[in-house]
């Protein structure tokens, strides 16, 4: 969803009749992105479907991108506003670690991402989803939906694929489930939105973030446990 | 393809059109009646499409006609599309079919094709096409329009299979697919 503030300033740009909000022709990662945090783990789970309109750019895309050691961020929305944000979180934790000495935590990177798209929310078409471990906080998840709120989430979806499970998410997630149970759910619930949203497809990419290591795992697109076709 | 409520219509005005043809034939008239070609349809269709267009209610549809053409007994395969726009090809393709099927079609295509292989070819451009349309599915229902063994020159056999998923086995397994790019030491996730 759009505020209508944002309408307001894209109505002097040229607005794409199909995506209120992007260019036309612009690339998005129309998307299903989630995270949750586990009893021992974050898990993160992304589909791989880039799209400009209805042609599929990439279908093996990874929108799970790496922040730092333990914190790792879900990219929705316009492919170039997310790399570019994502390049600039980099670059400020990377220089926090070096000047402190110590992991940067998940609220950190969460606020600092929030503050970019804050900023620049008239020029930005970005949601992001933030997860991650650090000493202080353990295992936290932050969403940073259209608007730049910057919020700590028991759970976060996010992307146009994401209000097909939300109802899916919400009987079956339990907050101490194991980090290998909920990569099973993670799993199970993008490969339902998969099934009913055009816009994500592909390959299901998941992470799960412990405090010792990062576990990536990579699942097919002809081993989704439902789908593609849907039934 | 397109707007599935006209393609019903028009499914709807060809059923009347071939009752009309098989229950208008007098018992004592020489006048036999045979069920309309594929080529026929198509010159029909064409009027149809047109018609509309000039009051400018187009049928949301392109349409492809296949079977037998009524003059040469030939195989027939023909196009509309919603403007009425008619072409009549060795192979056609409607939507993103234009720009990735036809491509492999016109290197493939041979006239002198197997049922095998012509099956082969269509599932392998349906296959590239659920990979690049955002709103194609994996599962698919081929047909075959064959024509009549006493040589009737309209199509006689027409077979259309049920749905069933196409074999994507090595799809997505290629290297640079599983390799993760999103990671500190990658160039930004892509």
């Amino acid at each position: 969803m759009i505020s209508t503030h944002a309408i307001q300033q894209q109505q002097q740009q040229q607005m794409s009749a199909d995506y209120p909000g992007m260019k036309p022709n612009e690339v998005s990662t129309g998307t299903t992105i989630m995270a949750i945090p586990t009893a021992d783990g974050v898990v993160v789970g992304a589909d791989s479907r880039v799209s400009t309109g209805s042609y599929v750019a990439n279908r093996v895309s990874d929108k799970i991108s790496q922040l730092s050691k333990h914190i790792v961020c879900c990219r929705s929305g316009s492919a170039a506003d997310t790399q570019a944000l994502t390049d600039y979180v980099r670059f400020y934790l990377q220089n926090l670690l070096v000047e402190t000495g110590r992991e940067p935590t998940v609220k950190t990177a969460a606020h600092l991402m929030g503050r970019l798209c804050y900023d620049n929310k008239e020029r930005l078409l970005a949601g992001v989803i933030i997860g991650g471990w650090d000493a202080s906080d353990g295992f936290s998840v932050y969403q940073i939906p259209l608007g730049a709120t910057c919020l700590k989430v028991p759970f976060a979806l996010s992307g146009s694929g994401s209000g097909y499970i939300y109802g899916l998410i919400d009987s079956e997630y339990r907050a101490d489930m194991t980090a290998e149970a909920g990569r099973v759910l993670v799993k199970k619930a993008i490969s339902h939105a998969m099934a009913r949203d055009g816009s994500s497809g592909g390959i299901i990419r998941t992470v799960v973030i412990k405090p010792g290591s990062n576990d990536r795992d990579y699942t097919p697109g002809n081993e989704l446990p439902f789908g593609p076709t849907g039934y | 393809s397109g707007e599935y409520s006209d393609f019903k219509a028009i499914i709807n005005l060809l059923e009347r059109k071939a009752l009309e043809e098989e229950t208008s034939v007098l018992s004592d008239s020489l006048y036999k009646s045979t069920a309309m070609s594929a080529s026929q349809i198509w010159n029909y269709l064409r009027f149809v499409m047109y018609s509309k267009r000039n009051k400018f209610d187009p049928y949301w549809n392109d349409l492809v006609v296949a079977g037998t053409d009524s003059t040469t007994g030939k195989p027939f395969l023909g196009m509309i599309d919603k403007i009425g726009t008619t072409i009549q090809e060795n192979f056609l393709a409607t939507g993103y079919g234009g720009y990735i099927a036809l491509p492999l079609l016109r290197e493939k295509w041979r006239p002198d094709l197997t049922e095998g292989e012509a099956r082969a070819l269509l599932e392998d451009c349906m296959k590239v096409l659920f990979f690049r349309d955002c709103r194609a599915s994996s599962r698919i229902q081929l047909a075959k329009a064959e024509k009549g063994q006493d040589g009737t020159t309209a199509a006689a056999t027409f077979i259309v299979s049920d749905p069933y998923d196409l074999d994507m086995t090595g799809a997505w397994d290629a290297p640079s697919f599983v390799q993760a790019k999103g990671n500190l030491e990658d160039d930004g996730g892509w």
